[in-house]
């Protein structure tokens, strides 16, 4: 048996004359400190890609690309067809696992100093491969044709109509035409499934051939400092005279890993089930928070913490100057210590940069920014505010639902967080200066002296009047006090 | 497998050039076939190109943009706000759902309307009406306006997008058909920004 398949293998080989190659490729030396698993995240991603491809594929064989029908395929993907949804629920974890494991990568690869001589360009194809990888999570998105995603093309739309001139234009080569419709999703589709894959196919090999050709990245040693001179001499010695081949010396850590990535997206994927698709892609149905994927929740935070006036210049330059940045790297730090031992701004810049990002991504969990657009009908003022009170503060904790101040203030924990809580807004503000909120607005708050009438104001004043901890003293106007005498204020103890 | 291989590999056959003047000759040749498939791809790429850009260059004056009817004047009250439904003008057999769009009515008095948008000026997602406290309020960064679409508070920089309207035979139309956004041609088209709130 095994000398018929040494026969088949050799006739083969004859003709492609592969074999040796392969072998060479397989056993070329390494250096033996790259046996690491830290070096495990590179493969990784390869793994994860190709995962992608195979259930992309999958779910081409049901999803339909159309306006019309896109969401209702989805819909039979998870409920219709066998496994259909374990299907979906891969590709989809997928996808966040490629995100995360090509930041990894990328943050490892910087902090070893792999980006220097003569690895540069290998780091620039590198950065272009994150590019994709997010455009291919946006455009992802995307094809998942429900609410979300059709708003977050909306937001996409907004966003580049902003740029100037051009602007308008963009937006309608973006949607392909003038509204968000069929045509837009066929485009999305086609960057999804045939561009930007194709493209991820020959960058992906690019970025492997070079690995190989000059060499993975060797365990940076503090002191051992990158001259374009020396280099590749130093490299070489290291790796001829004292290398391993990378079969099997270093590659069963990659082995290992890349399987535990793949059952690692299995469980998530069984576990905890399919993105979406949310409510069906109907414009017409406007009762909806649209919220982007996890990858981009540190976008929408920005969006809404940014001061208006800086916000485009913003979005429009920001991106461009951190792809620039990223490209110009390795030209910038092409030399010197690759140990992050010795790179203390290195290190610096990618935990400010994780925590930065890490934070807006959890606040945009939360959103606190947003109205909580059904707290004044559906969360009632707890007891205790109105606990004791006159009829006129009754009145007003009523005047205080009905005009949905609720939404964005919230009393004792529930309502919304657009504003700050009020549970104790009377040791803050005094009768007149809340009166002066309420009517002028004024910060983030609307003015409502339109919407209310002179008895709503006086009942709405009182009730948020009484809003103090027992123990603490509500804010007074001392000027008043010495004018009208003290009782012309309330005091805590005194309420009518 | 064996580790010697069969025959020696192939390294291809070897050009041994006969005369320098036939090596000129073909590389001349070689030339103007690359000029030629030059000239094809300038040929292709026309089509190719006018095809990209379609979305593009089909302006406005084709048809995208028209009047459509929201309903009778007796269906939006004087003095209240209520949400309206169109078909977009221009419709493809694979939009679906897409084309059917919301707009916020507001009835101001007689034959005085303002149409406005369902998209945040802000970044386009869907406002929301409260009667009660007479604010438009987006779901999206917290962005608010007044009930004249003025901006109130929040991210927008400026107020709702406005549809020009029409009142004819007792119907309200609104010229319609393009996804407004902070720097698109619907906001350049009706102009003024809404008016202020004080
Ligand atoms: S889209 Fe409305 S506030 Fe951002």
């Amino acid at each position: 048996m095994r000398i018929m398949i040494g026969k088949i293998g050799e006739w083969f080989d004859h003709r492609l004359q592969l074999a040796a190659p392969i072998r060479e490729v397989a056993e070329h030396p390494v250096p033996r400190s790259t046996a690491s698993w830290f070096y495990v995240f590179g493969s990784a991603a390869l793994t994860v890609f190709i995962l992608q491809l195979v259930t992309g594929i999958l779910l081409a064989l049901i999803y339909v690309p159309s306006a019309g029908q896109a969401w209702s395929s989805l819909q039979a993907l998870n409920h219709q067809v066998a496994l259909g949804w374990f299907i979906r629920a891969m590709h989809g974890w997928g996808s966040n696992f490629m995100v995360a494991i090509v930041l990894i990568h990328m943050v490892q690869v910087f902090l070893f100093g792999a980006h220097k001589f003569p690895r540069e360009l290998t780091w620039v194809i590198g950065v272009f491969l994150l590019l994709m990888t997010l455009g291919m999570a946006f455009t992802g998105q995307v094809l998942r044709f429900d609410q979300d995603a059709y708003w977050g093309l909306g937001i996409g739309a907004s966003i580049s109509s902003r740029v100037p001139i051009i602007g308008p234009f963009v937006v309608k080569l973006m949607l392909g035409g003038p509204i968000i419709a069929g045509a837009t999703l066929s485009r999305f589709f086609a960057l999804h499934v045939f561009v930007i894959p194709g493209l991820l196919i020959g960058f992906v090999s690019l970025h492997l051939l070079m690995v190989l050709k000059l060499g993975i990245n060797e365990w940076p040693m503090p002191g051992r400092v990158v001259k374009r001179a020396t280099y590749e001499r130093e490299y070489q010695a290291l790796t001829k005279q004292n290398g391993a081949p990378f079969v099997p010396y270093a590659i069963w850590k990659d082995l290992f890993f890349a399987a535990f990535i793949i059952l690692a997206i299995a469980a998530c994927a069984f576990y905890f089930g399919p993105f979406g698709p949310t409510g069906q892609p109907d414009p017409t149905i406007i009762q909806t928070a649209p919220k982007p994927d996890y990858f981009f929740l540190w976008l929408y935070a920005l969006l809404s913490l940014l001061p208006p006036s800086m916000e485009t210049p913003f979005l429009l330059i920001g991106p461009a100057v951190a792809i620039l940045a990223l490209i110009f790297l390795p030209f910038l730090s092409g030399e010197g210590e690759k140990s992050w031992k010795r790179r203390p701004i290195a290190v610096l810049t990618v935990m400010l940069i994780s925590i930065t990002l890490g934070t807006f991504t959890r606040l945009a969990q939360f959103a606190p920014w947003s109205p909580q657009m059904n707290a004044w009908s559906g969360d009632p003022v707890p007891d205790r505010f109105v606990h004791g009170t006159t009829a006129l503060e009754r009145q007003g904790a009523l005047v205080f639902q009905v005009k949905q101040c609720r939404n964005c203030h919230s009393l004792g924990e529930t309502g919304g967080k657009r504003g700050p809580s009020l549970d104790a807004v009377a040791v803050r503000l005094t009768q007149d200066q809340l009166i002066r909120q309420v009517i002028q607005g004024g910060g983030n708050m609307p003015a409502y002296g339109k919407n209310l009438s002179p008895a709503e104001t006086t009942a709405l004043v009182a009730f948020l009047e009484t809003l103090h901890p027992p123990g603490q003293v509500p804010a007074r106007d001392a000027s008043r006090d010495l004018a009208l005498g003290e009782s012309s204020q309330k005091s805590p103890g005194t309420q009518q | 497998m064996s580790t010697k291989p069969a025959i020696e590999p192939n390294t291809g056959p070897v050009i041994v050039p006969r005369n320098d003047a036939s090596v000129s000759r073909r590389g001349f040749f070689m030339k103007l076939g690359i000029l030629f498939n030059g000239f094809a791809a300038m040929v292709l790429a026309v089509p190719v190109v006018g095809f990209l850009l379609s979305s593009v260059t089909r302006g406005r004056a084709n048809g995208y943009l028209s009047w459509v009817p929201l309903g009778k004047v007796s269906d939006f009250p004087e003095g209240e706000t209520r949400l309206a439904t169109f078909q977009n003008p221009y419709v493809m057999p694979t939009d679906g759902k897409t084309v059917d769009t919301a707009c916020w009515v507001r009835h101001v008095a007689g034959e005085k309307f303002q149409v406005f948008a369902i998209n945040c000026a802000h970044l386009g997602c869907p406002v929301r009406w409260f009667q009660q406290s007479g604010l438009f309020m987006c779901p999206c960064h917290g962005g608010a306006y007044y009930r004249d679409g003025s901006r109130a508070s929040g991210p927008p920089e400026r107020g709702l997008f406005e549809y020009p309207y029409k009142v004819e035979n007792g119907l309200v139309t609104i010229q319609a058909g393009e996804l407004p956004t902070p720097g698109a041609a619907i906001a350049s088209l009706t102009g003024e920004k809404p008016p202020c709130a004080s």
